[in-house]
C-alpha cells in the first residue's frame, strides 16, 4: 500500500514537472527565440499607400474669361460679380500685338488661362479664325452672332462653355494626354496605333536630362570637320533649356568621335547616283556607334544622343529614304526614347582638285534647326492640330509658348504622381510578401516622405497650383526610387529558410521529442484514468 | 560745386562699370575660347631589345588639351579628349590621377629599369584639389566610377587599403600642393588584368584601334607575354617655358616584354608581325607625330643585332640618366612605309651582354609557422662610389600586425639610422599600416630593412573564397633620386620623345627612378569552414544531452524491480508447469 501511494505522488511529480518544463519552453522559450531571431522591420504606412493604389485624381485649371467692352450688354454687365470688363486694346492691329499688351496687363500664374472674349464685329483677328491662342497663357475668343441681345449672362456663359473647354483641351489638359502620360502604368485599350507610338516617343519623366551631341567622322583621312557646337548650343538649345528649367535639369556636352560607322551599308542607287539608307534599316544603324558613345559616368540621368554623322568619302552622299522610296527632306531621322541622327553630306566641299583631307565648317543653324525639333519631339512637347477654327501664334524666339510649358508640366505631373505610386505600391508588396528583408529606419522613412509628397501632390493638382503640384511630384519620385533602391534591402534576402532549419534541428529535435511524448502520455493516461472511473461507475 | 562733384562721381561710376563689362566680357570670352582651346595628340612606340633576348615594346599615347578643368567654368565640349574622363575630372575635382593595371613582374635585375615603373595588380593615386571638402567620399565614389570605366575591380578600394603616403607620391604636373590630406593611393595586387581592361583602355584613343600603332595592340598576343602594364596619367602641365597657363595633359602608356622562349620559339629573332601579328600601314591621321624608336645604345656598329629597314634618322634622348641613341622611324612621312606600303620591322641577335640597373629591390616574407613571421625587404645600390638617399613606403594590411619596436635598417653588416620616418599604425578593420622612411644607401652595398608581425585571426566572413591561396600585400614602393651619369634635361616643354619626358626633372645631376618590389603572398592561419555548423550541432548535442538527462530525472519515477530469474530456473518452472506442479 505504501509503495503503491509512494508510486503515485511521484508519477503525478514527474507529470507536474513534465507540464512545467512544456510551459517554460512555450512561455519563455519560444518568445524568446522568435525576439531574437527576427528581422528589423520599420513601421510603413501601409494604409495610406494602399489607399494610393486605387488612387482617383483630380485636375482641377483656373480660366479666367474676360468680357471686352461691347460682348456684354449693361444688364448683363450688371450681373458680372467683378467689374473684370475692359476695353480691348483699340489701337492693336494685329492679334500677336494683342496678346503682348494683354499680357503686360496681367500675369497668370503657371497652369491658369486667361480668355479674352472679344465682339464679332473686332478686326483684330481675319475673318475665319474664331479662337487665337497667343504664346502666353491667353486665348482670344470671338463671341457668336446670335448671343447679342436679349439673353440673361447665364445663357450667355453656357453658350460659351464647349468653346472654352476646346480652349482648354488646346492649351492644358486633354484626356488623351493624360492617357498618354499614363500609358506605361496603365494598361490601355488598343485604340489608336499612331496616339501610342506618340506616347512612347518622349523620355520617360526624371529629374534631370544629359543631352550630348556627337559628331561623328568615320574618315578622319578625307574630312577634318569643324563645328561651333559651343555657340550653337547658346544661340539654339539654350533658351528652350532656360524655359523648360521648372521641368527638369539638363546638361550639355558634345564630343567628336572619330572611325565611328553606322551598322549598315548603304546601297548605291546609281539612278539618283547616291548612297541609299532605306527607312527599314535604319533600325540596325545605332546599334554599333552605341558601343562608342559612352554612357555618362558622373551620373544616371537619362542621355538624350544627337548624333551628326559625315559620311566617308566613299560612301557620299548619303540619303535617307522612307517609306515611299522618297528622300528625307531634313535628312535625319530620330530613334524613340533614344535620340536623334543627322546625315551632313560634305561631297559638295570637295571641288574639282580637292586636297584630302578637306577643312569643312558645318553650317550650324541647319543642323541645329533639326536637332531643336528633335528636342521638342523627345521631350514631350507636342503640337497636335488645333481644332478647326483656331489659329495658334508663332513660335517665339524661346522656341516654346508658356501654354505649352503648361501642358507638359501637367502631363509631367500626372506621370510623376503615377510612377512614384507604382514604385511605392510595388515596394510595398515586395516587402509584404518577403518577410526577411529588413526595413531601416531610413527606408521607413523615405517611404513615408514619398507618401506625404504624393498626397500633397494631389491635392496641389485638385487645388490647381500646378508648379507646387509638380515639385511635390518630384520629391516624390526621387524619395521612392531612393528608397526602392537601397542596398540594405538585399541583406538578408539570400538566408534561405532550409538553411535555417538545418541550424535548429540540432537543438529543437532532442529538445521537443521528450516534451511531446510525456505530453502525449499524460493526455493517454488521463483518458485512461477517465475510462476506468467511467466503467467503475457502470 | 556740389553738383559738379556728383557729376564727376557719375562719371567715375560709369567708368568703373564700362570697366567692370569690359573685364566680364573678356573673361567670358577666355573662358569660351578655353572649352574649345588647341588639343593636340602624339603616339610613339620604343621597343627597347633586353639582353636576356627577350623583348620590350613600349606604347605612348599623349593628348593635350589647353583647357582648365580647375577652375569654375564647366567644361562640356569634347574633340580629342575622352569625354568619360573628362566628366570625372571635372565631377571629382581631380588635380592628378594615376591608374595602372600590370599582369607580371618587372624584372629589374634582367631587364633594367623601365619607362613608366609600375607594381602587378592594379595601382590608382590620386590629388584632389583643395577645394574638396569630403576626400574620403570623393575617394570612394571616384574609385566606384573608375571600376566602371575600365572594368576592373577597383570598387574593391575602401580605407583598409587606402593610405595618404607624406612624401612618396608628390605631385607630377605643375602645382605645388604639398598637403597630403589631398592624396589617396591605394594598390591592388590581386587584381588580374585582361582583355576586358583592354578594349575600354583602347575607347580612350581617339583614333580607337582602327589607325596608327592603336592597330597593333592586339589581346590575344599582348596577353601572351611576360609582362604587361597598361596605364592612364592625368596631369595638369604648362603650355610654354613660362608656364602662364596650364593645360591638361592625358598620357595612355602601355608596357609589354615578350619573351624569347616562349613567344619567339627560342629564336633571337623579332619583328612587328611576330609580336603583334599586325603590320603598320598609316598613322593615325588626327596624331600630330607618330614614331617608332628602336634603341640602338648597346649596338652602334650593328655588332650585335641587326634591324631591318635601316633608318637614316637617328635621335639621342636622355632617359633614367643614360644617354641613349634611337633608329627612328617617322609614320606620318610616307617614304617610311616603302613600296609594300606596310611597315614590319626586324631585329635579329647575334650576342648579349648585361648592364646592371644602379637601383633595385626585393622582399621576401622569413619565418614559419602561422603565428609570426618577418618582412624582408632589400634595397641594392650598384653605384660603385656613390650614396644616394631613398624613400621607402610600405602599405601593410592590418591583418599582418607590424611590432614597429623590431624594425632594423642594416647596410654592410652596420646598422644604418634613417633619417625619416612616418608610421602609422593601422586600425583593424578600418585602416592599413604606412610605414614611409628615408634611407641613405651606401654606395655598392645592400640595404636590409626587417620588421616583423603576428599573424591576425579574421573573422570567418573575412576570408577570400580561396584562403588557403594566401592574402596579398602590396608592393614597397622605392622612389629615389639616382645620380646620372650624364646630364639631364629640365626644361620640361621642349620637343622631347615622350618616354623621356614622363617623370619631371628638376635638376641635371640626378634622375627620378620609382622601383616596386614583388608583391608577398601571406599565409594566414585559416580556420575549417564548416566550422560553425560543427560548432552549432556539438554544442545542442551538449545541450541536448544535458537537457535530455535533467528531463529524465525529472519526469520519470523510479522504482525497485525485482530481479528477473536465471534461465535454469525459468527452464525448471517450465517443466514443472507441464508436470501440473506449482512453479519456484
Amino acid at each position: 500500500m505504501l509503495t503503491a501511494s509512494c508510486c503515485y505522488t511521484d508519477r503525478r511529480r514527474g507529470q507536474l514537472a513534465a507540464l512545467s518544463i512544456a510551459a517554460v519552453v512555450i512561455i519563455v522559450g519560444v518568445p524568446l527565440w522568435w525576439r531574437t531571431t527576427e528581422t528589423y522591420r520599420a513601421w510603413l504606412p501601409v494604409n495610406q499607400i494602399n489607399e494610393l493604389a486605387n488612387l482617383q485624381l483630380q485636375l482641377s485649371a483656373d480660366v479666367e474669361v474676360v468680357f471686352a467692352r461691347g460682348t456684354v450688354t449693361p444688364e448683363q454687365q450688371k450681373k458680372v460679380p467683378t467689374q473684370v470688363v475692359i476695353s480691348l486694346c483699340l489701337f492693336c492691329s494685329s492679334p500677336l500685338e494683342a496678346d503682348l499688351s494683354l499680357h503686360t496687363l496681367s500675369e497668370s500664374p503657371c497652369g491658369s488661362l486667361v480668355v479674352y472674349v472679344i465682339p464679332e464685329s473686332s478686326t483684330l483677328l481675319p475673318e475665319d479664325v474664331d479662337v487665337y491662342i497667343g504664346q502666353r497663357r491667353t486665348a482670344l475668343l470671338r463671341i457668336g452672332a446670335q448671343m447679342r441681345v436679349g439673353r440673361t449672362l447665364e445663357q450667355l456663359l453656357a453658350h460659351l462653355e464647349p468653346r472654352i473647354k476646346q480652349v482648354l483641351q488646346v492649351m492644358s489638359f486633354s484626356h488623351t494626354d493624360i492617357t498618354a502620360a499614363l500609358s506605361d502604368r496603365v494598361r490601355l485599350s488598343p485604340g489608336n496605333k499612331e496616339s501610342i507610338a506618340d506616347s512612347m516617343r518622349a523620355f520617360k519623366s526624371s529629374p534631370g536630362y544629359e543631352i550630348t551631341f556627337s559628331l561623328l567622322n568615320p574618315d578622319p583621312k578625307s574630312h577634318r570637320v569643324h563645328w561651333d557646337i559651343e555657340g550653337a548650343v547658346q544661340t539654339y538649345i539654350q533658351p528652350l533649356l532656360t524655359k523648360l528649367a521648372p521641368l527638369a535639369n539638363f546638361s550639355i556636352d558634345s564630343q567628336t568621335l572619330y572611325y565611328a560607322m553606322l551598322g549598315v551599308n548603304p546601297r548605291y542607287d546609281s539612278s539618283r547616283s547616291a548612297y541609299t539608307l532605306n527607312s527599314d534599316s535604319l533600325a540596325h544603324v545605332i546599334n554599333p556607334v552605341e558601343a562608342r558613345l559612352g554612357s555618362n559616368a558622373a551620373s544616371s540621368n537619362p542621355v538624350l544622343n544627337f548624333l551628326l554623322y559625315v559620311p566617308d568619302a566613299h560612301h557620299s552622299p548619303l540619303h535617307i529614304h522612307d517609306h515611299k522610296k522618297q528622300e528625307v527632306l531634313s535628312n535625319a531621322f530620330h530613334s524613340p526614347r533614344w535620340g536623334g541622327i543627322m546625315v551632313y553630306n560634305v561631297n559638295g566641299f570637295y571641288g574639282p582638285e580637292a586636297v584630302f583631307p578637306v577643312d569643312i565648317n558645318i553650317n550650324m543653324a541647319k543642323v541645329m534647326g533639326v536637332f531643336l525639333a528633335q528636342l521638342r519631339l523627345l521631350l514631350g512637347v507636342q503640337s497636335s492640330a488645333p481644332p478647326p477654327g483656331f489659329l495658334v501664334a508663332p513660335c517665339s524666339s524661346t522656341g516654346l509658348a508658356d501654354w505649352e510649358l503648361d501642358r507638359l508640366m501637367w502631363s509631367r505631373t500626372v506621370e510623376n504622381v503615377a510612377t512614384a505610386t507604382t514604385t511605392i505600391t510595388s515596394l510595398a508588396q515586395l516587402l509584404d510578401q518577403i518577410g526577411n528583408i529588413v526595413i531601416n529606419d531610413n527606408i521607413a522613412q523615405q517611404v513615408s516622405s514619398a507618401v506625404t509628397s504624393l498626397q500633397l501632390a494631389v491635392a496641389e493638382l485638385e487645388a490647381g497650383n500646378l508648379g507646387f503640384a509638380l515639385q511635390y511630384s518630384k520629391e516624390a519620385i526621387l524619395a521612392s526610387e531612393r528608397a526602392f533602391f537601397d542596398p540594405s534591402l538585399l541583406h538578408l534576402l539570400y538566408f534561405p529558410d532550409d538553411q535555417k532549419f538545418a541550424i535548429y534541428i540540432p537543438l529543437f529535435l532532442p529538445m521537443c521529442v521528450p516534451i511531446l511524448l510525456s505530453l502525449l502520455k499524460i493526455v493517454s493516461e488521463a483518458r485512461q484514468k477517465r475510462r476506468e472511473r467511467q466503467a467503475k461507475k457502470d | 560745386m556740389a553738383e559738379q562733384k556728383f557729376s564727376l562721381s557719375v562719371c567715375v561710376c560709369v567708368c568703373v562699370c564700362v570697366c567692370v563689362c569690359m573685364c566680364v566680357c573678356v573673361w567670358a570670352v577666355r573662358a569660351m575660347m578655353c572649352g574649345c582651346g588647341r588639343d593636340d595628340f602624339q603616339e610613339e612606340l620604343v621597343i627597347r631589345p633586353l639582353h636576356s633576348g627577350d623583348i620590350y615594346a613600349s606604347f605612348q599615347f599623349r593628348t593635350v588639351w589647353e583647357t582648365d578643368f580647375m577652375r569654375g567654368n564647366k567644361v562640356s565640349h569634347y574633340r580629342l579628349f575622352p569625354k568619360s574622363l573628362g566628366q570625372v575630372i571635372s565631377k571629382f575635382s581631380v588635380r592628378e590621377l594615376h591608374i595602372s593595371f600590370t599582369q607580371g613582374y618587372w624584372r629589374t635585375m634582367q631587364w633594367g629599369q623601365p619607362f613608366q615603373p609600375s607594381p602587378p595588380g592594379a595601382e590608382l593615386w590620386v590629388w584632389f584639389q583643395d577645394s574638396v571638402t569630403d576626400v574620403d567620399g570623393t575617394w570612394k565614389e571616384l574609385t566606384n566610377v573608375l571600376s566602371g570605366i575600365f572594368c576592373a575591380s577597383l570598387n574593391f578600394i575602401d580605407s583598409t587599403n587606402t593610405v595618404q603616403p607624406s612624401a612618396s607620391f608628390k605631385p607630377l604636373g605643375i602645382g605645388n600642393e604639398t598637403d597630403h590630406r589631398f592624396l589617396r593611393y591605394a594598390t591592388l595586387p590581386r587584381e588580374i588584368v585582361c582583355t576586358e581592361n583592354l578594349t575600354p583602355w583602347k575607347k580612350l584613343l581617339p583614333c580607337g584601334s582602327k589607325a596608327g600603332l592603336a592597330v597593333l595592340l592586339k589581346s590575344e598576343k599582348l596577353f601572351h607575354s611576360s609582362f604587361h602594364s597598361q596605364a592612364v596619367h592625368i596631369r595638369p602641365v604648362c603650355q610654354d617655358w613660362q608656364c602662364k597657363t596650364t593645360s591638361w595633359e592625358l598620357r595612355q602608356t602601355l608596357n609589354v616584354v615578350f619573351d624569347l622562349h616562349n613567344s619567339a620559339q627560342g629564336k633571337r629573332e623579332w619583328s612587328l608581325f611576330k609580336m603583334f601579328s599586325r603590320t603598320l600601314t598609316e598613322a593615325c591621321p588626327l596624331a600630330s607625330s607618330s614614331k617608332i624608336y628602336i634603341d640602338i645604345t648597346d649596338n652602334p656598329q650593328g655588332e650585335q643585332f641587326e634591324v631591318s629597314p635601316a633608318t637614316p634618322l637617328l635621335s639621342q634622348a636622355v632617359v633614367l640618366g643614360d644617354r641613349r641613341t634611337f633608329s627612328v622611324y617617322d609614320l606620318t612621312q610616307q617614304i617610311t612605309f616603302g613600296t609594300v606600303r606596310s611597315l614590319n620591322l626586324l631585329i635579329r641577335w647575334k650576342s648579349s651582354d648585361m648592364l646592371r640597373p644602379l637601383l633595385h629591390a626585393e622582399r621576401y616574407v622569413a619565418g614559419y609557422g602561422l603565428q609570426t613571421g618577418e618582412i624582408h625587404t632589400l634595397m641594392y645600390n650598384n653605384h660603385p662610389y656613390r650614396s644616394f638617399p631613398v624613400l621607402l613606403l610600405d602599405s601593410v594590411p592590418w591583418y599582418l600586425r607590424l611590432y614597429i619596436h623590431t624594425l632594423t635598417v642594416t647596410s654592410k653588416g652596420k646598422d644604418n639610422k634613417p633619417s625619416y620616418i612616418h608610421y602609422q599604425p593601422s586600425k583593424d578593420r578600418l585602416r592599413p599600416h604606412l610605414l614611409e622612411m628615408l634611407v641613405q644607401l651606401p654606395p655598392n652595398s645592400v640595404t636590409e630593412v626587417t620588421v616583423q608581425f603576428e599573424r591576425a585571426l579574421l573573422k570567418w566572413t573575412e576570408y577570400t573564397p580561396d584562403p588557403n591561396h594566401g592574402f596579398y600585400v602590396g608592393s614597397s614602393v622605392i622612389s629615389s633620386l639616382v645620380p646620372s651619369i650624364v646630364a639631364m634635361d629640365t626644361n620640361s616643354t621642349r620637343e622631347r620623345p615622350l618616354f623621356s619626358s614622363f617623370f619631371p626633372c628638376k635638376e641635371e645631376s640626378s634622375y627620378f627612378v620609382r622601383v616596386y618590389t614583388e608583391p608577398l603572398l601571406v599565409n594566414l592561419p585559416t580556420p575549417d569552414f564548416s566550422m560553425p555548423y560543427n560548432v552549432i550541432c556539438l554544442t545542442c548535442t551538449v545541450v541536448a544531452v544535458g537537457y535530455g538527462s535533467l528531463y529524465n530525472l525529472l519526469t520519470r519515477s523510479f522504482q525497485i524491480e525485482e530481479p528477473s530469474p536465471g534461465l535454469a530456473k525459468r527452464i525448471a518452472n517450465i517443466i514443472r508447469k507441464m508436470r501440473g506442479v506449482p512453479p519456484l
